[in-house]
C-alpha cells in the first residue's frame, strides 16, 4: 500500500523533519534526522529507479486532484535516475558530514546547517519529481533560498557577500523562470507539464512563446552554471563550508540541468528547439566553457576555487551533450550529469578532510600531503582520474559517449576541442598532485595525521562507486540511454 | 585441470598481478620470484591453444581480452624470455619502486600483446606508458625526472591518439575489433599516429634517445625490450602491407646513423641504433609478404636479444665504471674479459655476421623488399646496414673496451650480469646456428634458407666493402688533421671526420631548425601570455565579479538568446 506513495514520501519525509532539526536545535539529533531522511530517500529512489526501469513511468496525483488542475509528480527513468544520485550523494555526505562540519560551522549553529540541509534536498528532489512546471519554482525556491543560507554559514567573513551576491543572481534567474512559465501559462492556460506540452505545438511561432523560451533559458542557465552567468558559482563554492560545497556541486547544478532538459524536451519538443538557433548557441557557449573555465582552473591558487571552475568546464560537458539534440548526446549528457556528481563529490569531500587536518585550502599548503594523508590524496588521484576521464573510470564512460555523439556528427572540431580541454584538466589536477607528493612538507611545520576513518569510508565509498560505474556501467548506461530516447520521443 | 586454469587466464595478469606480492617479500627471495613469474609465463602460453577468450561487452561494443594467434604467441615467448634476461641481470638490484613498476611494464605489455580489440590495447598501451615513467624515476636523479615528465607527456599522446582513433572507428563501423587497420579511414589515420609515435618514427623519435639513458642501467634493459617491439608488433598486426610503410622504415634505418656517429654517450649510441633496427622491421612490415612479415618478426625477436646484451653490457660497464661516456672509458677488455666478449657477440649480431641471429633475420627482410622492386630502399637498407658494422661494432668496443686505455681497473661484471649475458649470447649464436627454431615459431610457414651462398658471400661483401670505406675514410680523415697535430689519437679523427662530414649539413639544419623553433616558442609564448592576462587569477575570467557585471553578463545572454530565436 505504501509504495503507491513512494513518490511522494520521496519529497515529504525530508521536507517534515527539517523543522524536527529546528525543535531539537542540538547537533546530534538534528545529524541523526537527517542521516535517517537521506537514507531513507536514498532507498526510495532506488524502489522507484527499479520500477520505471522495468515498467511505465509512474504519475501520482497529489491529494487526487486530476492532472492538469492537480499538482501531479511523475517519475520517469530520467527523474528516477537524477533522484538516485541525488539522493545517494546526500547519504553519503550526511555520513560524511559531522567530522567535517564540526571543524567549520560554530557548534551553536550546527543544527541549522542540518535543517537547512534537509530543506534544500527536499526541494532539489522535488524539483525533479515534479511533473509541474509551477510547483518545480516552488521547490526551486525551497532549495535556494536554503542553500543561500548553507552557504553563508561558512567560516570566512567573505562567505556572507558570496552568499548574498548568490542570493541576488539567484532570485534573478529564479524571477526569469517565473517569467517564462507566465508567458507558457498566458498562452496555453495550464502549468502541467504534459498538457503544456499538448498544447504549445497550436502557439509555437508566437513571439510570447519564443520570449519564454529565452527566459526559461537564461534562468535555468544561471542557476546550472551555464557558462556566462555562471559567475555566482565560483564564490559560493569557495566560501561555503566544504560539505556543503560537496553536496551543491553534486547535486544542485546537475538538478538544474534536469530542469533544462525537461523544459527543452518534455514541455517544448526537439522539433521546437531545432527549429531556432538554440543549439547553435548551447554549444557555442559549452565549448567555450570547457575550454576556457578549464584555462582559468589552471592559474588557481586555491583548491577549492579550482574545482569550482572546473565544476563550470563540465557542465559545458553536459551542455555540448545536450546541445547535439541526438540520442547518444542527450545520453551522454545524462551520464556526464550522473557521474560528473560522483566525481566532483569525492574532490570535494577530500577537501573537505584536507582542510580539517591543515586548515587551508591552498594548493602551496598541501606540500607533502601524500605523505602524511595517504589515503585521503589517494582518493584525490583516484577521483581526479575520473575528472580526467582515465578507463576504468566514470569520466571515461561519458567522455567516450560524448565524442562518440560528436563524431556521429562529423563534428571533428568539437571532439578535437572536448579532447584538448581533458589535456587542461590534466594540466590542472596534475598542478595539485605535484605539490600533494613531491613537494616535501616544511621542516617547521607540525606533524599531520590521516583524516579520521569516519571520513575517510564515505569518501572511498564515492571513489569506489567512481571505478564500480566505469566498469560496470550497465546501470547508468541503461538508463541514460532509456532517458535519452524517452526525452526525445516526446512531443508530437 | 591446471592446464585448464592457466590457459584461461590473461597472459598479462600473472606479471600485474604478481606485482602485488612484491612488497612483501624482500632481498633474494624477492629476485627469486621476480624470476618465477616469466617462467611461469613461458610455460602458460606452451599450454595455450589459438582462439580467443575473454569476451566483455562494453558501451555495446565487443572486447576480446584475449587472442592467441601465431603472431600473438611469438611477440609473448620473446618478451617472457627478455623479462627473464632483465631479472637475472637486475638480481642485486633489490629498489622496490624499480622492480615493482617493471613487472607492471611489462605484464602491460605482454597483455597488451594478445589484447584483441583495440579498447583492451589502450588501456594496456597507457598501462605501459605509466608503469615505464616509474622505471625511468627509479634512477632518482633530477636529469631523469625531467626525461621522464617529457617521456611521459609523449606517450600518453600516443595513448590518446590511439583512443581517439578507437573511437572514429567504433563510430565508422561500429567494431573495435583489432586486425588489419589500413589507412583508408581517418581513424586508421589516428591509430598510426599512435603506432608511430611508441615505434620511433622519425621526428617522433626524440624521446627514446632522451628518456632511456637515463634510466638506471638495469632499467634501461627493461625498457630497451618492450615499448617499441610492442609498437612493431601493433603495427604488423594492423598495417601490414601499407607501402607507405617502407618509405618511413628505410628512413628509420638511415638517419639516426648520423647521430648516432657524433654521440659520445654509448648508451645514447645504442639508443640511436634501436630507431635503426626498428627501420627494418617497419619497412619490413610496409613491404607485407609472407616472407617480409616474417622477417619483420623475426628481426624484431632477434632485435630484443642482441639489443639486451648491449645494453647489458654497457650496463655491466657502468656498474662497474660509473659511466658510459666513450670519451671517459677505454682498454676495459683487461678488467672484463667476459662482458668483452658477450659485447662483441652482440656486436656481430647486430652487424649481421654470418652465424649470428641478424645475420638470419635481416637478410630476410632486405631480401623480400628486394623482391618486391623497391629498389631505392634495398639500396638505402644495404648502407644502413653496413653503416651498423661502424657504428656499433667498431665504435662502442672501441671506445669501451679496447682503445686508449683509460687506466680505469676495476672488477669483471658479477656472476648474475655475466649469467644474463652469456644466456643473451647463447640465444644469439644458437638462433644463428640453428635458425630452424624461430623458423618454426614465425606466423607464416617459412621457406627461406639463409645460408646460402649468394646470402653469405653478399653479406661478407658487404661487411669487408663497409671495412674498406671505413679503412679509406680513416686515411682521407687522418691526412688533413696530421698536418695540425701529430699527437692525435684514433678517436678523435674518427669523430672528427663525423663532424666534418655531417658537421656542415648539421650546422645548417640546426641554424633553420632554431629559427623555427625560436619562432614558435615566442608565438607559444604570446599564447601563454594571452591565456594568463585573461585566465590568471587576475584577468578577466578569473576575477569576482560584482553584481553589476554579473547582471549585465544575465541580460546580455538574454539578448542574444532572445535575438537568435527572434530572427
Amino acid at each position: 500500500m505504501i509504495s503507491a506513495h513512494l513518490p511522494v514520501l520521496q519529497v515529504i519525509l525530508p521536507l517534515l523533519s527539517a523543522p524536527l532539526c529546528l525543535l531539537f536545535r542540538r547537533t546530534y539529533p538534528s545529524w541523526l534526522v537527517a542521516l535517517i531522511m537521506s537514507w531513507a530517500s536514498f532507498a526510495i529512489a532506488a524502489i522507484l529507479l527499479g520500477q520505471v526501469l522495468t515498467g511505465e513511468p509512474i504519475s501520482y496525483l497529489l491529494g487526487d486532484w486530476a492532472a492538469p488542475w492537480g499538482i501531479e509528480y511523475k517519475v520517469d527513468v530520467l527523474a528516477a535516475f537524477v533522484l538516485l544520485l541525488v539522493s545517494g550523494i546526500g547519504a553519503i555526505i550526511m555520513l560524511f558530514a559531522p567530522g567535517s562540519i564540526a571543524a567549520e560551522i560554530p557548534e551553536d549553529r550546527v543544527y541549522l546547517f542540518y535543517t537547512m540541509y534537509l530543506l534544500t534536498f527536499s526541494g532539489l528532489l522535488g524539483m525533479v519529481i515534479t511533473g509541474d512546471v509551477f510547483n518545480l519554482f516552488v521547490f526551486l525556491e525551497i532549495s535556494s533560498l536554503s542553500t543561500y543560507v548553507m552557504i553563508s554559514l561558512g567560516k570566512s567573513r567573505r562567505a556572507m557577500t558570496a552568499a548574498f551576491r548568490y542570493l541576488v543572481l539567484g532570485t534573478v534567474g529564479a524571477t526569469f523562470y517565473v517569467i517564462g512559465v507566465g508567458f507558457l501559462y498566458q498562452m496555453t492556460g495550464t502549468l502541467n507539464m504534459a498538457d503544456v506540452a499538448d498544447k504549445l505545438p497550436a502557439v509555437t511561432e508566437t513571439r510570447t512563446i519564443l520570449v519564454a523560451l529565452g527566459f526559461l533559458t537564461v534562468g535555468i542557465g544561471l542557476k546550472l552554471g551555464l557558462f556566462p552567468v555562471h559567475l555566482w558559482l565560483p564564490n559560493a563554492y569557495t566560501y561555503a563550508p566544504s560539505v556543503v560545497t560537496a553536496f551543491l556541486a553534486a547535486t544542485a547544478t546537475k538538478v538544474a540541468v534536469y530542469a533544462l532538459l525537461r523544459i527543452y524536451f518534455t514541455v517544448f519538443d526537439v522539433e521546437a528547439i531545432e527549429a531556432y538557433p538554440l543549439d547553435e548557441a548551447l554549444l557555442l557557449l559549452g565549448l567555450a566553457a570547457i575550454v576556457s573555465m578549464s584555462a582559468v582552473a589552471i592559474f588557481q591558487t586555491d583548491v577549492k576555487r579550482l574545482l569550482a571552475y572546473s565544476s563550470v568546464a563540465q557542465l559545458g560537458y553536459m551542455i555540448i551533450g545536450i546541445s547535439f539534440l541526438t540520442i547518444t548526446g542527450l545520453a551522454a549528457g545524462v551520464l556526464h550529469v550522473f557521474n560528473h556528481g560522483l566525481m566532483k563529490a569525492a574532490l570535494f569531500m577530500v577537501i573537505a578532510c584536507v582542510f580539517l587536518r591543515i586548515k587551508s585550502v591552498k594548493i602551496e599548503d598541501m606540500a607533502g600531503l601524500g605523505k602524511s594523508m595517504p589515503l585521503t590524496m589517494a582518493a584525490f588521484v583516484l577521483a581526479g582520474f575520473s575528472l580526467i576521464g582515465i578507463p576504468l573510470t566514470v569520466g571515461f564512460v561519458s567522455k567516450w559517449y560524448l565524442i562518440t555523439a560528436s563524431i556521429e556528427q562529423s563534428n571533428w572540431i568539437v571532439a578535437a576541442l572536448i579532447l584538448f580541454s581533458s589535456l587542461l584538466a590534466v594540466v590542472y589536477f596534475w598542478k595539485v598532485v605535484e605539490i600533494a607528493y613531491f613537494r616535501p612538507r616544511n621542516d617547521g611545520a607540525a606533524p599531520i595525521s590521516e583524516a579520521p576513518a569516519l571520513m575517510l569510508v564515505p569518501l572511498w565509498i564515492l571513489v569506489g562507486a567512481n571505478i564500480f560505474f566505469g566498469i560496470h556501467t550497465d546501470l547508468t548506461i541503461t538508463s541514460a540511454m532509456a532517458a535519452a530516447q524517452s526525452l526525445m520521443e516526446v512531443g508530437p | 585441470m591446471i592446464t585448464e586454469v592457466a590457459s584461461n587466464i590473461p597472459p598479462g595478469l600473472i606479471f600485474i598481478v604478481g606485482a602485488l606480492l612484491i612488497p612483501f617479500i624482500r632481498g633474494n627471495m624477492r629476485s627469486a620470484y621476480m624470476l618465477l613469474l616469466p617462467l611461469l609465463g613461458i610455460w602458460q602460453l606452451t599450454q595455450m591453444d589459438a582462439g580467443t577468450f575473454g569476451t566483455i561487452t562494453i558501451f555495446g561494443l565487443e572486447t576480446t581480452h584475449v587472442r592467441i594467434d601465431k603472431l600473438s604467441l611469438i611477440f609473448g615467448y620473446i618478451f617472457y624470455v627478455a623479462a627473464a634476461l632483465g631479472m637475472i641481470f637486475a638480481w642485486h638490484n633489490k629498489d622496490l619502486v624499480e622492480q615493482a613498476s617493471a613487472i607492471v611494464y611489462m605484464g602491460a605489455a605482454i597483455g597488451a600483446i594478445f589484447a584483441g580489440d583495440l579498447i583492451t590495447l589502450f588501456v594496456y598501451w597507457e598501462l605501459t606508458a605509466v608503469a615505464s615513467v616509474f622505471i625511468i624515476w627509479a634512477a632518482r636523479t633530477d636529469r631523469a625526472y625531467k626525461a621522464a615528465m617529457r617521456y611521459l607527456i609523449i606517450q600518453i599522446l600516443s595513448g590518446v591518439l590511439l583512443a581517439a582513433g578507437a573511437v572514429v572507428r567504433a563510430a565508422e563501423n561500429g567494431s573495435v575489433d583489432f586486425g588489419a587497420i589500413g589507412l583508408a579511414s581517418p581513424g586508421g589515420v589516428f591509430i598510426i599516429l599512435a603506432f608511430g609515435i611508441k615505434c620511433a618514427f622519425p621526428l617522433m623519435h626524440n624521446w627514446v634517445q632522451d628518456a632511456y639513458p637515463e634510466a638506471t642501467p638495469t632499467g634501461t634493459v627493461f625498457l630497451s625490450a618492450f615499448t617499441t617491439k610492442l609498437a612493431v608488433y601493433a603495427l604488423a598486426r594492423g598495417y601490414a602491407g601499407t607501402e607507405e610503410l617502407v618509405w618511413i622504415g628505410t628512413v628509420m634505418a638511415v638517419f639516426p646513423i648520423f647521430y648516432a656517429v657524433l654521440e659520445n654517450d654509448l648508451r645514447r649510441v645504442l639508443a640511436y641504433t634501436l630507431n635503426n633496427q626498428l627501420g627494418f622491421m617497419v619497412a619490413g612490415i610496409g613491404v607485407g609478404t609472407t616472407l617480409a612479415i616474417n622477417g619483420a618478426v623475426a628481426h624484431a625477436f632477434v632485435g630484443i636479444l642482441y639489443k639486451a646484451l648491449l645494453f647489458m653490457s654497457l650496463g655491466a660497464v657502468i656498474h662497474r665504471v660509473g659511466t658510459a661516456k666513450g670519451s671517459e672509458l677505454g682498454g676495459l677488455y683487461k678488467s672484463m674479459p667476459l662482458t668483452t666478449v658477450f659485447c662483441l657477440v652482440g656486436c656481430a649480431s647486430i652487424s649481421a655476421f654470418p652465424l649470428f641471429c641478424g645475420f638470419i633475420t635481416k637478410s630476410m627482410i632486405i631480401t623480400a623488399v628486394a623482391k618486391e622492386g623497391y629498389l631505392v630502399s634495398f639500396v638505402l637498407l644495404l648502407f644502413a646496414s653496413a653503416c651498423v658494422f661502424h657504428y656499433v661494432a667498431i665504435k662502442i668496443p672501441h671506445f669501451a673496451f679496447f682503445g686508449q686505455d683509460s687506466g680505469k681497473l676495476c672488477q669483471e661484471a658479477p656472476i648474475n650480469m655475466l649469467l644474463a649475458m652469456g644466456i643473451a649470447s647463447f640465444m644469439c649464436i644458437g638462433i644463428g646456428v640453428y635458425p630452424d627454431a624461430l623458423f618454426s615459431l614465425l606466423p607464416y610457414p617459412v621457406h627461406y634458407v639463409p645460408y646460402t651462398t649468394s646470402h653469405v658471400v653478399t653479406i661478407l661483401q658487404l661487411l669487408a666493402f663497409s671495412a674498406l670505406a671505413f679503412a679509406v675514410v680513416q686515411r682521407l680523415g687522418l691526412y688533413p688533421l696530421v698536418q695540425r697535430s701529430t699527437m692525435l689519437d684514433f678517436d678523435f679523427s674518427y669523430r672528427w671526420i663525423g663532424s666534418r662530414a655531417f658537421g656542415w649539413l648539421l650546422s645548417r639544419g640546426a641554424i633553420a631548425w632554431e629559427t623555427m623553433r625560436d619562432d614558435m616558442l615566442s608565438m607559444l609564448r604570446n599564447v601563454i601570455k594571452t591565456t594568463i592576462q585573461f585566465h590568471g587569477p587576475d584577468g578577466i575570467m578569473a576575477r569576482t565579479a560584482g553584481l553589476g557585471v554579473s547582471a549585465g553578463a544575465v541580460m546580455v545572454l538574454l539578448f542574444v538568446l532572445l535575438v537568435a530565436v527572434m530572427s
